[in-house]
């Protein structure tokens, strides 16, 4: 097992390092600079600020000074557009945010889809079935711009529940997390019933039964461990959306997350925060996912078995 | 039985919910909402949405609106502006002088203080105006300060000795600043956020005067002179302000506090509006604009929550004047004539801006074009046959760029039918996403283009300076010496009614070779709790916090 852990992190290197050199090579060959205003620039000011940012150099210099600075001291260096923030510095204030949002999306996933299907796969294609797979169904067509403004109309605007946005009280939390939980639930949902339904029909779960344990036992204990290993694979990239922000859920209701620098360090050119957010990501998804492969490993022996 | 167990299923599903639902709310403190604009009232702290997350507040190195509204509370600068229509009035300087030939001022300083109760003296003035001059800082409005006498030459290296730049501090109290020009609206310029003091003694205390990463502008470290002083700034969350006690009027500032909040989304502001937790919004979304003026109308005056004024601003059209067809200015007039701009207000944008039949607009300073451009089809015609293009036969399909935004489209969409329909021309629609958009434009890689201009400041020059062979916005192709020569000689004018009818003239240049085709000047359009006493429409919405103030 360590030495499975430990050939993923090598592989991450070698990933990360191409991550970085193709995104910096994209980011230089789009159109338009951090400094293209509406209002030009003028000429000696744009040439003082490409010299203070080192964008007068060759755009391997630029790489390479970037990457130097990121082996050495983890500084991703200054933002272009935020002058007097460093990347790190916004990284560390949006990312909590987004982390605190995406954990209790998860559990709101979590809970309501893991319930509706295995409810819904103890009794295939009866009412039991139907009902929360016609939810599921809905809370995945309707998308999270949808969902999130009616969520504010009825509970802010209507009912005077909560804040129609922002992040300033823990009832500010409801809204957004429910908005964003309710379409991975959705997810969850289906593929618990899916998974639910390929094991209950196995020859050791008729064995289960036939030792006479109960259904609870046979569903929870024997089942379940395999009927979820869909979710599991599905969940370790998701869990990398959930926790580094969704720009829709975060502009709807205006939260300080790290999802909307995703987006708008694209649209202002800011390089170093389109690298610091782009790696930030990387790294977070090559961890999940590697806690997820470890996850399904303890859930299914044979591949502890062919493993060793 | 079936029927039953489907009874069972939507109960049971229906009570889990339920029960869900009633958790969350319970959990989180069972509708206790707090209506922050409700106790703001009674508090006197007011809760603005203010578009973006400010880039800094640093008065040298931004460039936003919504930095500069802050900044409005922070800072004070020689002169500060008139609630009601932003003419001067005495800021930190308590009067001034002004030379015959109009190019030497001399300003009075009162006995101010900075936020850290320090006096402001008029080396503060010299020292700031020095540091905005720095070119490591690269300060993307330096040239507001290129008017002082040898500031241009100070900042691209020519001269290195700033005692030689127009700045001097006499004594502690009383400051001399040389202009090149007469420039009859210098007054107005200072209260452009590059010409604002800062506090270089703090500045230099976090790192270099000329260095952009600085933290000096941080809560905590921040020192203005502005009513209010920096409280807290968290990311793109909300920046707070309170009361500066050091303020030399501080008497007459009755707001507590002021909640900055950067709400990017149009639709979230106005419901967080509707919501109660903001006193103004930013803006308002064109679909939300009939609604309101709607309910507004059964609202007695003084209720009314639409606020919709002109803004310093013009959106045209600019054509590239190099290519063939457009290069004959018989023709770009054609196109100027064939748009039927008030069917494009009332139909197209509808929000209720005014067409724009000149480049500066109306009462800008006092200054109101007296050239028109009129919707005349036959007129039209005529000239685009006389350019040898009768019925738009044989003119080149052109496109029209813009940014990427469903307004503009429509836009440029009328546009393109009126065009056809009127003058017979066929052109495309070509759309680019903002920053490509903008290479584009400079590049002058386009053939017209959509360009929105929002003034510096309260004078056409603000506008007619665009158009100039020097300008590094004009990306036209066109340029006119009689038209130069005339705003030069504009700025040399004392006297305001012949430096207007000089400028008179040179807009009649633009008017009539339009290397551009205005369309509409703009307004701004948003919703304002009616509470906000004290909050006068402007022509820049620019609101000097110290007039403002809550009461029920």
């Amino acid at each position: 097992m360590l030495r499975f852990i430990a050939i993923r992190f090598a592989q991450a290197v070698p990933v990360l390092l191409i991550i970085s050199i193709v995104t910096f090579a994209m980011i230089k060959a789009v159109p338009g600079g951090p400094f293209d205003k509406e209002k030009k620039v003028p000429e000696e000011v744009e040439r003082a600020l490409n010299e203070y940012y080192h964008l007068d150099e060759t755009t391997a210099t630029q790489y390479w000074i970037w990457l130097k600075n990121v082996t050495t001291r983890g500084d991703f260096g200054p933002s272009m557009k935020y002058s007097n923030r460093s990347v790190n510095e916004i990284i560390a204030a949006s990312f909590p945010i987004s982390l605190q949002l995406g954990v209790m999306g998860i559990c709101i996933a979590l809970t309501l889809g893991l319930g509706a299907g295995i409810v819904a796969s103890i009794r295939p294609n009866s009412a039991w079935d139907y009902i929360p797979m016609s939810f599921a169904m809905i809370g995945i067509c309707v998308p999270r711009f949808v969902i999130g403004p009616l969520f504010m109309l009825m509970f802010a605007i209507n009912w005077e529940w909560y804040n129609a946005s922002g992040w300033f009280f823990w009832s500010d939390r409801v809204l957004p997390a429910l908005t964003l939980g309710i379409f991975y639930a959705a997810y969850v949902a289906r593929l618990t019933r899916g998974g639910m339904l390929e094991v209950l029909g196995q020859d050791y779960i008729r064995t289960a039964r036939a030792k006479g344990a109960s259904e609870m036992r046979v569903i929870l204990r024997h089942a379940l461990r395999g009927g979820i290993r869909p979710v599991v694979s599905y969940f370790g990239p998701a869990m990398a959306n959930l926790l580094a922000g969704s720009f829709i859920v975060e502009k709807i209701f205006s939260i300080p997350g790290l999802g909307t620098f995703f987006i708008t360090s694209i649209s202002n050119r800011d390089y170093p925060m389109i690298m610091g957010t782009v790696l930030f990501y990387s790294v977070l998804i090559i961890s999940l996912n590697l806690l997820a492969d470890i996850v399904l490993v303890w859930l299914n022996p044979k591949l502890r078995f062919n493993e060793s | 039985m079936r029927f039953n167990e489907t009874l069972k299923a939507l109960l049971g599903s229906f009570l889990l919910v339920c029960l869900f639902v009633f958790c969350l709310w319970a959990l989180s403190g069972g509708g206790n909402r707090k209506e922050r604009a409700d106790a703001g009232v009674v508090d006197q702290v007011l809760h603005l949405a203010n578009g973006t997350e400010p880039e800094d507040i640093d008065p040298h190195i931004t460039t936003g609106v919504s930095e500069h509204f802050i900044q409005l509370a922070l800072i004070e600068g020689l002169v500060a502006e008139d609630p009601k229509d932003l003419h001067p009035v005495p800021g930190v300087a308590k009067s001034w002088d002004i030379s015959e030939d109009g190019t030497v001022y001399t300003f009075y300083l009162r006995d101010a203080k900075w936020s850290n109760s320090e006096p402001i003296t008029a080396e503060d003035f010299v020292l700031s105006y020095k540091r905005a001059l720095a070119p490591r800082l690269a300060n993307e409005y330096a040239s507001m300060l290129f008017h002082a006498v040898n500031a241009r030459e100070y900042y691209n290296g020519e001269i290195t000795d700033f005692d030689q730049v127009g700045f001097k501090a006499i004594d502690d109290k009383t400051l001399e600043i040389r202009l090149n020009y007469s420039t009859p609206f210098f007054l107005s310029l200072l209260n452009h956020h590059s010409w604002y003091p800062v506090h270089v003694p703090t500045i230099l205390k976090y790192g270099a005067m000329d260095d952009r990463r600085n933290t000096w502008s941080r809560p905590g470290n921040f020192v203005g002179n502005g009513p209010f002083v920096l409280d807290e700034w968290k990311i793109n969350n909300v920046l707070t302000v309170r009361k500066n006690t050091n303020y030399w009027d501080v008497d007459n500032v009755r707001l507590e506090q002021i909640y900055f909040y950067p709400i990017e989304s149009l639709d979230t502001e106005e419901r967080a509006f509707r919501a109660g937790q903001i006193h103004k919004t930013n803006k308002l979304p064109l679909s939300k604009i009939p609604k309101y003026v709607e309910e507004d109308a059964k609202r007695p005056p003084g209720e009314k929550l639409l606020l919709n004024t002109p803004y310093l601003g013009t959106y045209h059209y600019m054509f590239n004047t190099s290519l063939p067809g457009l290069k004959d200015p018989r023709v770009r007039k054609a196109l100027n004539l064939a748009i039927d701009r008030e069917s494009i207000v009332k139909n197209v944008t509808k929000g209720g801006e005014a067409p724009a039949f000149s480049f500066v607009p109306p009462n800008c300073a006092g200054y109101n074009s007296i050239h028109r451009l009129d919707y005349n089809i036959a007129e039209a015609k005529r000239l685009l046959a006389e350019a040898g293009y009768p019925n738009g036969e044989g003119f080149p399909e052109y496109s029209i760029l813009y940014n990427t935004l469903e307004s503009h489209k429509t836009i440029a969409e009328a546009v393109q039918d009126m065009w056809k329909k009127n003058l017979g021309i066929n052109c495309k629609l070509e759309n680019q996403e903002w920053k490509v958009y903008l290479n584009s434009k400079t590049e002058g890689d386009f053939e017209m283009v959509r360009f929105g201009w929002i003034g510096d400041y309260v004078d056409p020059n603000t506008f007619l300076e665009l158009y100039t062979k020097e300008s590094g916005n004009n990306n036209s192709n066109w340029s006119s010496d009689e038209y130069d020569r005339l705003l030069i000689k504009a700025g040399k004018e004392n006297d305001q009614t012949k430096r207007y009818e000089i400028m008179q003239q040179a807009e009649k240049i633009l008017l009539e070779e339009l290397p551009i085709m205005p369309i509409y000047y703009y307004m701004s359009t948003y919703l304002v709790d009616p509470r906000v006493k004290g909050w006068h429409p402007t022509i820049l919405d620019h609101h000097p916090y110290k007039h403002v103030y809550l009461e029920e």
